[in-house]
């Protein structure tokens, strides 16, 4: 399975992605610059983290018009499967692609940390290597991470099953102490409602491999390619 | 066409939580100014733009709010003045 991770001026996260793919997982994966105008075959699309185009005016706000992006709506559009990561995460919500918008942290400070993730559902094409209710540690770092939608789209969220990761207590449980960025319920990534796309802050990236501290986060790309067969 | 200098104030929607909104509220009332009661901070946006006349430079600024400049799920905009560039 082919992977393209764009490249934006100031994505900082295409690297670990990258490695991750091709080293952990053994996939052929191809750097996609964000002035591309085309995805090269891959099959899955990566938005990395970082800072694209230095996070001015909002984060991701103006990543959303590169190129690419025209390329990667469409992808989406025909089901193909995107995982938005934290940076990627706050394009794909002002691309569209997904609901709500990550704002400042609560804290106002920047969070760089191993935080605790539970898995909320694993009926996802991003989530069926896990079990629910599975806490994970992966690493967040990020300054605008927290989830915000109106009730009517958090509602509408957890009655689809769409609310895939949540921030935990090291026991599992949603607790305030733990909430790093004060995201609504919790709210760590989501999928939309077809489910092809995954928006999340956590890295699981950078969560890999034991010896950076987690191999937690390789189960999400193994359960992509579990869902084709690879 | 004429030239229009058109300001916009983006501020997080009322309701919604503010944390600098808050930490300058907070900062404040340390300073003394007992009266405050709530900060929201916004951006502040001045557009020159060349219209045929001063409702459509606004028609214009408030298209590029709704498409860009505010994001619609967390923010208001309004236009804050407009007069010859």
């Amino acid at each position: 399975m082919k992977f393209g991770i764009i490249t934006f001026p100031g994505s900082n996260s295409d690297e670990d992605a990258f490695l991750a793919v091709t080293e952990v997982l053994g996939q052929e994966a191809v750097y996609l610059w964000h002035k591309d105008h085309d995805l090269r075959g891959a099959d899955v699309v990566i938005l990395p983290g970082g800072f694209s185009y230095g996070d001015y005016l909002r984060a991701g706000a103006i990543a959303r018009f590169s190129p690419i992006m025209r390329e990667v709506v469409a992808h989406a559009d025909r089901g193909g499967p995107v995982i938005g990561i934290c940076n990627g995460f706050q394009i794909a919500c002002e691309a569209g692609l997904l609901p709500g918008a990550l704002l400042r942290n609560a804290s106002l400070q920047f969070v760089s940390e191993l935080s605790y993730v539970r898995v909320e559902t694993n009926e996802t094409r991003y989530t069926n290597q896990y079990t629910p209710g599975q806490v994970l540690r992966l690493p967040i770092s990020h300054g605008d991470g927290r989830y915000t939608a109106d009730t009517t789209t958090l509602d509408r969220l957890e009655q689809n099953g769409q609310v895939v990761f949540r921030y935990v207590n090291p026991a599992g449980e949603l607790d305030p102490a733990h909430d790093p960025n004060g995201s609504m319920r919790g709210i760590a990534g989501i999928v939309n409602e077809r489910g092809n796309v995954i928006g999340l802050m956590p890295h699981p990236e950078r969560a890999a491999e034991a010896v950076v501290g987690s191999a937690d986060g390789v189960a999400l790309f193994e359960s992509v390619l579990a869902q084709v067969g690879v | 066409m004429s030239r229009y200098r058109v300001a916009v104030h983006i501020v997080p929607r009322r309701g919604l939580l503010d944390p600098q909104g808050k930490a300058v509220a907070d900062a404040l009332h340390s300073l003394g100014f007992a009266g405050v009661r709530d900060v929201r901070v916004g951006r502040h946006l001045v557009i020159d733009a060349d219209a045929p006349e001063p409702q459509s430079a606004e028609r214009v600024v408030r298209d590029m709010c709704a498409k860009l400049l505010a994001n619609p799920v967390t923010e208001d905009f309004e236009i804050a003045n407009v007069e010859p560039a």
